[in-house]
């Protein structure tokens, strides 16, 4: 059974557009304690002995099935770091829905760190979506420093959404890939900053088998005064393609260091990168309010598009 | 009724504007020629209140909208076509179509928009307003987002710059549509075109930022007829 209170539902809506027990299988965390777990024919959810956490054994074959493991924090205070790995079978096609929300209003900070990590088995596809969301007024931090690692065998597919929209104060986000021959990694990322926050986006994906291909894409949107790092580098180590690009909205006095960076080890490696920051063209504004929209609605109307 | 009163602008000192005066009644149909460079873009955006003037007043219907912002203008009526259209990341033909129609729209109203400028709803609704889009393509949408906007002034700065071969067939088309359609509706375009020109009610010939000669079609278009100002579409596209 599922038992939360009405922010945890909420938290819960926001990162996994949830709003009721859903159909697979699941896995619902609240203030570091389960709150409701499922494990399906061919997804077994089991807790983790030696730490926090959870391991999600998916069996081969497994088609059109999906997993939610979504993760709230409500009590002023909480920390944790929790270990989740999904093994995933071979021939499987997947879907993955993680997330955190938190609520802080009390004084002290909130953390959750949760560390991912994915072992895809041969000719897989994994669809994984990532939400992270903050809310409350309280003077303590919401902290989110998620770790994902993906290992990918042969021929696979993996194709992350991974979204940060708003409220979390302070992240350190690092992705790790490993690449087998005619895997494929499609990275899209969002990540919009506000306030004071602080936002580093490290990723480090290696395509080590031939045939193997990745794209990294990072659209994000530094406020206020908030400052971000994006660190994005494809490793060629093998014939294979790889293309990186950090697409960047500046306001206010918003900062942002873009390094999308390549290293390629095999003569064959096909290596693109792309970054470019800058604030809303004033046409683009001008275009929006020929259109009838005030200023401030057509900033919405041009920040929401971007980071669809 | 558009009345433009001893309009001036300038930037850094150069007069691009000057003292002009023009009143265009309402469902008139005017086409605004000139040299390069004699003022007719910018003409077109002190219109749309993309440049303020720095002396004069601009008074649609009787109220003086010379102070209004852009958004103040749209929503008093006016509808700008850009010359270079405005490429958007994220935002797809559809948000375009319904942000110009100030409401929700459904599939159906914007394919009567986009089949207007020759587009196949399906295949361009969901398609972003970027750099994927060649430059054609993005005229015939900016186009539909004025038709979305159902103006009553609308104004188009050099509708026929950079489109295909299509675009530039059917364009007339458009614009005579549009009248048909609303029929207190007043069309301003900014144009070289000799077809276009050869469709106005009134020729404006606009030099040094003053309005040279304005007059009905048939006085006009003789004295312009094969000069730079009236330019024949290329044998083999017409």
């Amino acid at each position: 059974m599922v038992q939360m209170d009405e922010i945890q539902r909420r938290l819960i809506r926001e990162v996994a557009d949830l709003h009721k027990v859903p159909e697979g299988a699941y896995n619902f965390r609240a203030n570091g304690e389960l709150a409701g777990r499922q494990s399906t024919k061919n997804i077994e959810i089991t807790g983790k002995e030696d730490k926090s956490g959870i391991d999600i054994r998916i069996k081969d074959g497994t088609k059109n099935e999906s997993v939610h493991i979504p993760v709230v924090l409500s009590e002023s205070g909480h920390k944790e770091t929790v270990y989740n790995d999904f093994y995933v079978g071979e021939d499987c096609d997947v879907l993955i829905v993680a997330g955190c929300g938190i609520d802080n209003c009390g004084s002290q900070d909130s953390e959750h760190d949760g560390i991912h990590r994915f072992f895809i088995g041969k000719n897989s596809k994994v669809k994984y979506v990532e939400k992270h969301y903050g809310s409350g007024d309280g003077s303590g931090k919401r902290i989110l420093n998620p770790v994902t690692e993906v290992y990918m065998e042969e021929n696979s597919a993996m194709e992350m959404e991974m979204v940060q929209i708003k409220g979390v104060d302070s992240t350190k986000r690092e992705t790790l890939a490993e690449l087998k021959a005619g895997a494929r990694m499609v990275v899209q990322e969002r990540l919009m900053t506000h306030g004071v926050q602080e936002a580093y986006s490290i990723y480090d994906v290696r395509l080590n088998g031939d045939g193997s291909s990745a794209d990294v894409v990072s659209r994000s949107v530094a406020r206020d005064k908030s400052y971000q790092k994006l660190d994005l580098c494809v490793l060629g180590n093998a014939v294979c393609s790889g293309h990186t690009e950090c697409d960047s909205i500046i306001m206010d006095e918003g900062r942002i260091l873009a390094v999308p960076s390549l290293e390629a080890n095999n003569v064959d490696a096909m290596l693109v990168h792309e970054a470019a920051i800058g604030k809303i063209a004033g046409e683009q504004l001008n275009k929006l309010m020929t259109l009838g929209l005030t200023e401030q609605e057509a900033e919405e109307q041009i920040i929401n598009g971007f980071l669809k | 009724m558009l009345e433009l009163k001893n309009l001036s602008f300038g930037v850094e000192g150069n007069d691009i504007i000057r003292d002009l005066t023009l009143t265009v009644p309402d469902g008139r149909f005017v086409v605004i020629t000139g040299p390069n460079g004699g003022g007719k873009s910018t003409l077109a955006k002190l219109i749309a209140g993309i440049e303020k003037p720095l002396s004069g007043q601009i008074i649609l219907n009787g109220t003086d909208i010379t102070d209004y912002s852009i958004t103040e203008r749209a929503k008093s009526g006016i509808a700008f076509a850009f010359q270079q259209p405005v490429r958007f990341k994220g935002l797809n033909v559809f948000d375009l179509l319904r942000i110009a129609a100030g409401k929700k729209l459904s599939v159906s109203e914007a394919c009567q928009y986009l089949s207007e400028v020759g587009l196949c709803a399906k295949d361009y609704i969901d398609r972003e307003v970027n750099a994927s889009l060649s430059g054609g393509e993005l005229k015939r949408i900016e186009i539909a987002t004025v038709l979305a906007r159902n103006a009553s002034v609308c104004v188009f700065d050099e509708p026929e710059a950079g489109i295909d071969l299509w675009s530039f067939r059917n364009l007339t088309r458009i614009f005579e549509n549009m009248r048909k359609n609303e029929e207190g509706r007043t069309i301003i375009i900014i144009s070289h075109q000799e077809r276009i020109l050869n469709i106005a009610d009134e020729i404006v010939v606009l030099a040094d930022g003053k309005v040279k000669e304005q007059g009905p079609k048939d006085e006009i278009y003789p004295k312009l007829a094969g000069s730079e100002l009236a330019e024949e579409p290329c044998g083999r596209l017409a």
